[in-house]
């Protein structure tokens, strides 16, 4: 086993037992970075110099006894729209091509403090909107289990990444599933908290009321073990909510006997790819036979999750993207003719056509005379699925549901068709409406050897259950995920 | 026959809040202050950055609701307003549409018919947005957010004022309540409040309002009442010519005394309002109601009442003073520091307020102490100064906050009261001037004036003019 094969969790014992060094384990991401990257493309920015310095430093604090958590001295990457302070933050568009944020996000500093070593910020969607990673204005990232397949997104260089061993494990948002869809597509774990749970301070908004960060790795352990890290209760954040507790690390047992898990029917019919529904249904029997209760409901209003989803993500990056207009920071055009030519060159310059599509949309939504017909309908329907989720975990404690419809699509396939790409999303977008945790986890791989994910949904503040879950099916042993690249 | 026509005008009124720091962040809310140094990610609007309410900002606007009858919106929410111009860092402005924090009240104002009531449509919080500063000699425009995210509160009227005299009632009703709340020092000229006319015009008896303009840029309550007559006047003019008003928005130039269309209704933006999403909803209990409400100060027409009763000073005398909270404050504080409560008003209502006007200034940018001007009446009471000497102190009390003791003794003004120097002085005079002495004793009573005069001058103006008087009608007697 290399030393890049780790998981976060082996290597910082490794590091805290001075088996290994943080600079060891810096020195071979960069290394790998160096040697793959050029191929999959899961990084806008590496920092090889302030990584290594951080990494003396941490390994400095290891060594007096200052750092013996258990991310001490690992090195991560952060996706690009994460504000790094001193470090380039582009949300993969260009319009921010050159912005250095003077201020670092809650959720990076929380790994900072706790010693994390940042390599550098992973490719995305441009601002989180897309399903493949390839509305990046820096080009496309590749899947690394097969580099003609896209990795998925909007977080898809970080799943990347995490799968191609070029860090140990990552950062990622997730407004509709841009955690949780890369990871199955990369053969990787991932996970949204609840609503509130990591702070959303100095994350570049793109649907403020779904977006949430969350860890994407190798395994479930470090999962709980990174979310335990990030989440914390931040008066910066007004929507950040103060958890009764932020111990996730106690749900890693492994154990599901009575755990009553719910199938919904509606999201096992048609759209769903054969492969991918008895890769699951696999998963499912292996969760049964450790004693978990298994069956199918209705849940409802799938066909609603879509629409209302983007008219209010749509909605809200309208608003939250006009602040990118070339006065500040950022693109401006060249040549302009006064104020709001400049706005508009700029804008129509900076921003890439599916940001553009969206930023339409959500104009028009909230535009006068159509306020109600969508958005506020849009708003009585995510209050409708939240109420779905509710009756359903009155029954059950989780709910298990494909991540995506297929593995991943082959490059260029999903531009095309841009309203396909959005229906691709119809497994994980409910979670973001309904403000649940979800987690991603890889139950197998298709025929063209694609890896396939499960999504384990569960209700709010209970991402202990699903941990357990994910944990307890990890340790069934039926399947175990390889490196996708040597 | 000549057509009576009816003025109806509602209004708009932003009024910055007196919070040290701004509505979404820490920063300071201080006027002044080197371009930018004021500002951080928040209310620079830089990518990432979220806003956190100030709670002191949401009690303002209650304690303003409160005094103004309004009812309290329980579960209030913020909104974005969404339009692009440079001052506003976000190109969105938090402010509130759908559950604005105040709504349904009402203040009385005096009219030459008695009392009215103005009814109150709503009061919403919002943020202020940065200053554009154009640089002629770079040809640029430069952006300052200090001012960025400073807390407002805008108070808008129903249509229920009929005249620039209603108008200003009303204005100087909210100045006077929410300078007493010490919610804000509502300075029209430095745009701490600031008001916009909505006005229509109609014959006299209609039912139906007219098509209103709204007019902007009002910055003393002498431009808002010429920009009503101006505006009245410019609207019968076009109904008569049988031209319509077009609903727009005015600036109103008050050199020129003439209002400027801005934007017509057609153009009139859309400005995409939706629900704050980096907020949450504020839940305002009967406990925080209640515990504003117990805070409340003493308005003006207690005080008013209490003057008299408490101070025995005349009503005239307290209805001035009342009519400025920082007047009322200085007064209490004069009396507090020991002096006598009609002697403490002379002061502010006279001289004080003489000096305002010569300088234009408002009582809120009054300058020197209590203590030191209690100190100065103290030293005219004990005739160590005397009038004209305590007025030239005054002055420069007023201009720099001196202390009238240190200034009186390092210039020497100390009234004389060595009888027996006096004695001699007036003395010295009477012999040099055998004319003037003739005239008295030919009945000329004139010519003691001159003595006297001659003796101030030699005194240097030191003397306490009782006692110069005294020794010199005795000595020309004598004479």
């Amino acid at each position: 086993m290399s030393i890049a094969d780790y998981s976060a969790v082996e290597l910082g014992k490794k590091i805290q037992n001075r088996e290994l060094s943080s600079v060891e384990a810096t020195k071979a991401m960069l290394e790998r970075i160096a040697r793959l990257d050029d191929t999959y493309h899961c990084y806008i920015t590496v920092e090889e110099e302030k990584a290594l310095a951080q990494a003396a430093r941490v390994q400095a604090d290891i060594e007096a006894g200052k750092l013996t958590g258990p991310l001490a001295g690992v090195p991560v990457a952060i996706k690009d729209n994460l504000c790094t302070k001193g470090m380039l933050t582009t949300c993969a568009s260009k319009i921010l091509y050159n912005f250095v944020p003077s201020y670092t996000a809650e959720a990076v500093l929380n790994l900072e403090k706790a010693g994390a070593v940042i390599l550098g910020k992973t490719n995305m969607d441009e601002f989180a909107m897309g399903s493949t990673t390839e509305t990046s204005a820096f080009g496309v990232t590749r899947n690394p289990h097969n580099k003609d397949h896209v990795p998925g997104g909007s977080s898809g260089g970080s799943a990347a990444a995490v799968a191609a061993n070029e860090c140990y494990y990552a950062l990622g948002s997730d407004t509709g599933g841009s955690i949780r869809q890369p990871s199955a597509f990369c053969g990787v774990t991932g996970m949204k908290p609840t609503y509130g749970t990591v702070s959303r301070y100095g994350l570049v908004a793109y649907g403020s009321s779904l977006d949430q960060i969350g860890p994407i790795a190798k395994n479930v352990t470090d999962c709980a073990t990174i979310l335990e890290t990030i989440a914390s209760y931040d008066p910066k954040d007004s929507t950040s909510v103060k958890r009764d507790s932020y111990d996730f690390t106690s749900g890693l047992v492994d154990d599901v006997k009575g755990l009553r898990i719910g199938m919904p029917r509606d999201y096992y019919g048609a759209g769903l790819d054969g492969e991918v529904k008895t890769a699951i249904e696999r998963a499912a029997k292996e969760l049964e036979k450790k004693g978990a209760i298994i069956e199918e409901f209705d849940l409802g209003l799938v066909e609603y999750a879509i629409p209302a989803y983007y008219v209010i993500a749509d909605a809200e990056a309208s608003s939250n993207l006009a602040r990118f207009d070339g006065v500040k920071y950022g693109y401006r055009c060249k040549d302009y003719e006064g104020l709001h030519n400049m706005y508009k060159k700029s804008r129509s310059e900076g921003f890439g056509p599916e940001v553009k599509r969206r930023i339409m949309l959500g104009s028009f939504v909230l535009s006068s005379g159509y306020y109600d017909a969508y958005y506020l309908k849009a708003l009585r329907t995510k209050a409708l699925i939240k109420q779905a989720f509710d009756r359903a975990f009155e029954t059950y404690d989780i709910i298990l549901a494909p991540a995506a419809p297929t593995a991943a699509p082959k490059l260029g396939e999903s531009l095309r068709d841009p309203l396909k790409m959005y229906l691709g999303d119809i497994y994980t977008i409910s979670a973001n409406l309904a403000g649940i945790p979800g987690l991603s986890i890889p139950v197998g791989k298709d025929s063209k050897g694609l890896p396939i994910g499960m999504q384990l949904l569960g209700n709010c503040f209970k991402e202990q259950t699903l941990i357990r879950a994910g944990y307890a099916f990890e340790q069934s042993g039926a399947f175990t995920p390889v490196p996708a690249v040597e | 026959m000549a057509k009576v026509y009816e003025t109806v005008i509602g209004l708009e009124v932003h009024v910055e809040l007196a919070t040290k720091t701004k509505i979404f962040c820490s920063c300071s809310t201080a006027f002044g202050g080197a371009p930018n140094t004021h500002s951080c990610p928040v209310c620079a609007g830089m990518p990432g950055s979220l806003p956190v309410l100030n709670k002191q900002v949401v009690e303002y606007a209650m304690a303003v609701g409160l005094a103004t009858n309004c009812d309290i919106t329980r579960y209030t929410k913020f909104d974005r307003k969404n339009y692009f111009y440079p001052d506003n860092p976000q190109n969105y402005q938090i402010s509130q549409l759908y559950a604005p924090i105040c709504t349904n009240g009402y203040v009385e104002i005096d009219t030459p018919a008695g009392k009215k009531k103005i009814r109150i449509h709503e009061i919403h919080m919002e943020e202020d947005a940065g200053k554009l500063v154009h640089d002629e000699w770079e040809d640029c425009s430069l952006v300052d957010y200090n001012r960025s995210g400073v807390p407002l509160i805008e108070i808008v009227s129903e249509p229920d004022m009929r005249s620039a005299e209603e108008v200003v009632a009303y204005l100087d009703k909210l100045r006077l309540l929410i300078q007493y709340l010490g919610a804000s020092d509502c300075k029209l000229q430095e745009g701490s409040m600031r008001a916009d006319v909505n006005l229509s015009v109609r014959e006299m008896g209609a039912e139906e309002f007219g098509t209103r303009t709204e007019m902007k840029n009002l910055n003393s309550f002498k431009a808002i009442a010429r920009a009503i007559e101006g505006e009245r006047a410019r609207q019968i003019e076009l109904i008569e010519e049988g031209k319509k008003v077009i609903q727009e928005t005015r600036r109103w130039d008050d050199n020129k005394e003439y209002s400027y269309a801005m934007r017509s209704k057609e153009d009139a933006q859309d400005y995409r309002y939706f629900p704050e999403p980096d907020l949450v909803p504020v839940l305002i209990s009967q406990e925080w109601i209640d515990s504003v409400k117990a805070q409340q100060p003493e308005f003006r027409d207690e005080k008013r009442a209490r003057y008299v009763a408490e101070f025995e000073i005349p009503d005239y005398d307290a209805e001035i003073l009342t009519g400025s909270k920082k007047l009322a404050d200085m007064f209490e504080a004069t009396v507090a520091a020991g002096a006598a409560p009609k002697k403490a008003s002379n002061w502010l209502m006279g001289e004080t307020m003489r000096l305002l006007k010569e300088h234009s200034m408002e009582p809120e940018d009054i300058r020197f102490t209590a203590a030191h001007l209690a100190e100065l009446i103290a030293m005219t009471e004990a005739k160590e100064i005397n009038g004209s000497v305590a007025k030239e102190v005054f002055e420069q009390m007023f201009a720099q906050d001196i202390d009238p003791r240190q200034y009186v003794e390092e210039h020497g003004l100390k009234t004389v009261n060595d009888e027996g120097a006096l004695y001699t002085v007036v003395g010295e005079i009477i012999a040099a001037n055998p004319q003037s002495v003739a005239d008295y004793k030919a009945g000329k009573k004139k010519a003691m004036g001159f003595i006297v005069g001659q003796t101030m001058k030699a005194m240097k103006g030191k003397a306490d003019p009782a006692s110069v008087n005294k020794i010199v009608a005795e000595l020309m007697e004598k004479a």
